[in-house]
């Protein structure tokens, strides 16, 4: 699940919560949705306590192309 | 030989006009910026306007005809104004004054600064810059946001530590720019115009901490609200404080009280969504119980069923209520054993207070015969030579009748 994005994971998560209400599906299929559904909520919750927003400062140089530098505030 | 002409003597009419043609000849006068204090002023019914402008050591009456005042669309005017007023110096013959006929008048100062915002304002309104209808909607979730403001300045630290704790996952590009003075203008602009070509941010943000409104006047500025208006990204305004009001904030898709508020406003709160996160492990568990607990009824259900349809269970339904009848059997007649036994020891007990033994004990004795037993209880029972016993309380002595 290295990889996948917040957005992804928690789109997933939503689709296994309403697949369950269903209720009407064989008990394996459930038992694989639920421990997916925890699996991901999980993983939501660990990506947003990793976040670190990333600051960049946008500047033109002397060819005139755009560049990008991390911008680090004391 | 003239030593003397004779002087020459005019009437005021004939000086008044002199006066008055000298100073419409004189290029300077009848083409004249005039700047000063708004005195005295007076507006008519007639729509003429009357005032004299002062400094500290003079004054000039001026007169704004209607007519000028129209084609000028000039301000109302009020004491205490500071203006430059355009026009051409005459002489008003009837009250011998020396005037300013008045075409046109500029503000000066805090006021002209004013003028000038109502006036790009009507006209980008007019244009339908600040329509409704042209303001987007914000991306909810804006991977990348734009900040146009000074790097130096507390508004930035402000908005980073509110972006950092609401939304981490975001990524912000600072187009660093003036933000004030006369070069901010057309470095807002231009700081704007290269988040756009960069196009990676989703949404902007352009701000600036307070100040006084000269501080906030690059935000007022047309080219700044005409690079706005341009940018395809959505731009959020937040400048100055609550009682700011700029023309970027008009043209702006979403105005921010503050910089701060600006920032808030262009992230969601990663807060709700942790709530929210937990609101869904929970509902996945509660629906995970409810399906075991729906799957566990349903077998009990079955199982059940299947007992009732078995003919063994007939036997065993049998059986069981069998013993369930002998059990009651047995309960009540312990019942009543134990009533039984209640009443013999009652019937115990009166025998006992009824026992001649008793009576015996108080020195009565029991006499039998010993032939056969019988109590004796008359003399005509016995004979001399029969053998009695005599029974008392703690044994029996036995006797031989003598005489009787």
């Amino acid at each position: 699940m290295e990889s996948v994005t917040f957005e992804d994971a928690y789109a997933r998560l939503e689709a296994a919560v309403n697949a369950l209400q269903d209720g009407q599906m064989p008990l394996e299929r459930a038992l694989q949705y639920y421990e997916e559904g925890m699996k991901l909520a999980q993983y939501c919750n660990e990506l947003l306590q990793k976040a670190e927003m990333r600051v960049q400062q946008l500047s033109v140089d002397s060819q005139g192309m755009i560049d990008l530098q991390p911008l680090d505030l004391p | 030989m003239q030593f003397y002409s004779a002087p020459t003597v005019l009437s005021v009419t004939q000086l008044s006009r002199y006066l008055k043609e000298l100073l419409e000849t004189d290029d300077i006068l009848q083409n004249i910026w005039v700047q000063g204090e708004i005195s005295g002023c007076k507006t008519y019914t007639s729509g003429h306007c009357y005032f004299t402008l002062k400094d500290t050591e003079s004054q000039l009456q001026c007169v704004f005809f209607k007519n000028a005042r129209l084609r000028s669309s000039a301000p109302d005017l009020r004491d205490g104004m500071g203006i430059a007023a355009y026009g051409r110096i005459s002489f008003y013959e009837r009250d011998g004054k020396l005037q300013l006929y008045v075409e046109g008048v500029e503000l000066l100062g805090e006021g002209a600064l004013f003028l000038r915002f109502e006036q790009l304002k009507a006209r980008l309104a007019a244009e339908g810059l600040f329509d409704e209808n042209r303001k987007r909607p914000l991306p909810a979730q804006p991977a990348v946001i734009g900040i146009v403001t000074s790097p130096q300045a507390a508004a930035l630290r402000d908005m980073l530590r509110v972006l950092r704790s609401r939304y981490p996952l975001a990524k912000v590009i600072l187009a660093p720019t003036l933000v004030q003075g006369s070069e901010a203008p057309a470095s807002i602009a231009a700081a704007i115009e290269l988040l756009n070509e960069q196009g990676e941010a989703e949404v902007i943000i352009v701000g600036r901490g307070g100040g006084s409104i000269e501080e906030l006047w690059a935000f007022n500025e047309e080219i700044v609200a005409r690079a706005i208006a341009r940018s395809r990204i959505p731009v959020i305004s937040g400048v100055g404080h609550e009682t700011d009001f700029t023309i970027a904030d008009l043209v702006a898709d979403y105005r921010a009280s503050t910089p701060t508020a600006a920032a808030a406003v262009a992230v969601p709160d990663i807060a709700d969504w942790q709530i929210d996160l937990q609101m869904k492990q929970e509902g996945l568990n509660e629906l995970m119980v409810k399906l075991l607990s729906d799957l566990g009824e349903k077998l009990e259900r079955a199982q059940r069923d299947l007992q009732r349809a078995n003919p063994r269970s007939l036997l065993d339904r049998r059986r069981q209520q069998l013993d369930d009848t002998a059990v009651l059997l047995q309960t009540r007649l312990q019942h009543i054993l134990s009533l039984r036994d209640e009443r013999l020891r009652g019937l115990a007990l009166r025998l006992h207070a009824l026992s001649p033994l008793i009576t015996i004990a108080r020195g009565y004795a029991v006499v039998r015969r010993d032939s056969d037993s019988a109590i004796v209880t008359s003399v005509q029972q016995t004979h001399p030579g029969d053998a009695l016993t005599i029974q008392v309380t703690d044994g029996s002595i036995a006797v031989e009748v003598r005489t009787t």
